[in-house]
């Protein structure tokens, strides 16, 4: 942080005028946005907005194009330790013979040659990340046996063990049921308000996120609008992101976006198409 | 008592110099094959360790032609394959069959003009099925060194890379986040499994060397929870059942055909498979302790739990 210029003093990350073209296409197009410590960020957009290529450009895995990402004001590195990474899922057969402890555990020192030598302190700290994830009830069961909420957990401990200060999670809900859902959304708020730790969760639709989200990124067709919730979240702002217009509905409490005409499709002729006159897009 | 004694092992069994060199290096491979064969399973690669046993074949035939140790040849050709294989695309999944199936084919064909080779001009049929099916009681106390060099090669390497190949193992992805050369750990495990598997095929030969890497790797699995614990009971599986068929083939030589012993192998695979299927029985639940109790109460509650 010393090397940090006065306008990105305190700021965990800074993404600035980043692009990525993969292939020959532009995947993402002069992407702009900060976060602060402990602030909760919603970077949503649909499939194919962008947002796993954004992540692997802020752990260091993919380089840009163009532009710069400052991680707390230095710039970013392979194997960062300020920042702890959430894979959308994993596959491991339940017959693994991995504890959710031995995961947790994996998180201190992974990327470490050798065996890691079993000690009181370690196993407190492993302990204490379980408890803090509510997992001391599965602490001994085979992770390739918990369910998907449950696994999200784990990897939680696993990315928070190694005392982050900025959480990125790919999609943690894509795979679970409203109920797991919801409860891992309350977990990283806690866990942002709690410890001060910025976290970055990327997620498809946003209404699960509203009530805890300070921030969102709204990714579209490879650039991004970032901002509080309300103002981004607008007509205006959105039909101007994705370049056509989008009506953006409160419905109960619930965002939607939602993309067409009445009418315009009506005369394809085909009649799957016929009742495809809008799309909701979030 | 000492005729059941004897009975079960027959007179000399323990004065035997070549039961004693078989049990020593059917142990050393056991423990170095079930510690590797854990990762095997764990990452979904039986099938490139079977394939980089059959593959040796073709290295235990042309080390019989020119006349040097077997193991060197195994050992050679299962590198090389492994490395080919590497550069072929075996670390991603949909790669990974097709490159196997390619190299294996075109290293069997090998195999077969070598084998060919070898009966016509030296007359020794007996080569082809000591390669494949192995006989540990022909292996002499001159290979014990060479065996010992490769095995602590191999546990070195996976002692080494035990944490980011459990990693890599779970999720690359989570691994290359972390800063994890996945790919250069990888190649360093395929390194490990084809000395491994090199070992296995040279103690009870190429085509059952799969059975000694995967097979007590398999029952540790169903039996264990953590990765130390069940690399602990792969090599105790093993080693248990590469003693207990060096004994029955010992005995065997009182069985029909008189005189001819049994093949070891034969003893060896067949205790594996019966181990695997023992450990895949109902087991019962666990006495209640406080946190026994929560488990078993999740259990019945997750009826697709195995």
């Amino acid at each position: 942080m010393s090397a940090g210029s006065p306008e990105s003093a305190g700021r965990i990350l800074e993404v600035d005028r980043v692009s990525v073209s993969l292939g020959g296409r532009d995947v993402l197009r002069d992407v702009s946005f900060a976060i602060e410590p402990g602030q909760f960020t919603g970077l949503i957009g649909s499939n194919g907005a962008g947002k796993t290529t954004l992540f692997r450009v802020i752990l260091g895995l993919q380089a840009p194009r163009g532009g710069s990402v400052l991680v707390a004001g230095q710039p970013r590195s392979r194997r960062n330790p300020l920042i702890g990474y959430v894979p959308q899922k994993f596959q491991l057969d339940p017959d693994a013979p991995l504890r959710t402890r031995d995961l947790v555990g994996l998180g201190i020192d992974a990327h470490r040659y050798g065996v890691a030598l079993p000690s009181r302190a370690r196993r407190a700290r492993i302990d204490e990340m379980l408890e803090a994830v509510d997992a001391r009830g599965f602490a001994d069961r085979r992770v390739g046996n918990l369910s998907g909420g449950e696994q999200q957990r784990v990897l939680i401990a696993h990315a928070l063990i190694a005392r982050p200060r900025l959480l990125l999670l790919d999609e943690p809900l894509a795979n679970l049921d409203l109920r797991s859902g919801h409860e891992v959304v309350a977990l990283l708020s806690r866990i942002a308000t709690e410890q001060r730790i910025a976290i970055l969760i990327s997620a498809h639709d946003m209404n699960p996120l509203l009530g805890v989200m300070d921030r969102v990124v709204y990714l579209a067709a490879g650039r991004a609008v970032s901002g509080a919730v309300e103002e981004v979240v607008r007509t205006g702002v959105l039909s101007e992101l994705y370049g056509h217009h989008v009506d953006v509905l409160r419905v109960h409490g619930r965002v939607l976006v939602v993309a067409g005409e009445a009418g315009e499709l009506a005369d394809t002729g085909d009649p799957t198409h016929t009742h495809t006159q809008v799309e909701i897009i979030s | 008592m000492s005729s059941a004694l004897a009975a079960i092992f027959a007179p000399g069994f323990f004065g035997s110099s070549q039961v004693q060199i078989a049990a020593t290096v059917g142990a050393i491979v056991a423990v170095v094959a079930g510690t590797v064969g854990v990762f095997t399973v764990i990452r979904g690669q039986s099938f490139a360790g079977e394939a980089l046993g059959d593959i040796g074949t073709t290295g235990g035939s042309a080390a019989f032609l020119v006349a040097v140790g077997p193991l060197w040849g195994f050992a050679a050709v299962a590198i090389a394959a492994a490395a080919v294989m590497e550069m072929i695309g075996i670390q991603r999944p949909r790669g990974r069959d097709v490159a196997t199936g390619v190299v294996l084919g075109a290293g069997l064909g090998l195999a077969a003009l070598l084998l060919y080779l070898e009966a016509v001009y030296r007359n020794t049929t007996g080569a082809t099925f000591t390669i494949v099916f192995g006989s540990p009681f022909t292996i002499t106390s001159s290979s014990i060194p060479l065996v010992v060099a490769f095995s602590v090669i191999v546990l070195s390497l996976t002692v080494v890379l035990f944490r980011p190949l459990l990693l890599c193992s779970v999720s690359p992805e989570l691994a290359a986040a972390r800063g994890i050369a996945v790919r250069l750990v990888g190649a360093g495990y395929l390194l490990a499994l084809a000395v491994a598997v090199a070992l296995a095929a040279f103690t009870i030969g190429t085509i059952l060397s799969t059975a000694l890497l995967v097979g007590p790797a398999a029952t540790a699995l169903r039996l264990t929870r953590s990765p130390g614990r069940a690399i602990a009971a792969a090599a105790l599986i093993g080693v248990g059942s590469i003693w207990l068929g060096i004994l029955m083939a010992y005995d065997s030589y009182d069985w029909p055909p008189l005189g001819h012993g049994w093949p070891v192998s034969f003893f060896v695979v067949s205790l594996i498979f019966v181990a695997y299927l023992l450990a895949g029985l109902p087991r019962r639940r666990r006495r209640t302790s406080p946190t026994a109790a929560t488990e078993t109460d999740e259990l019945a509650l997750a009826p697709a739990r195995s």
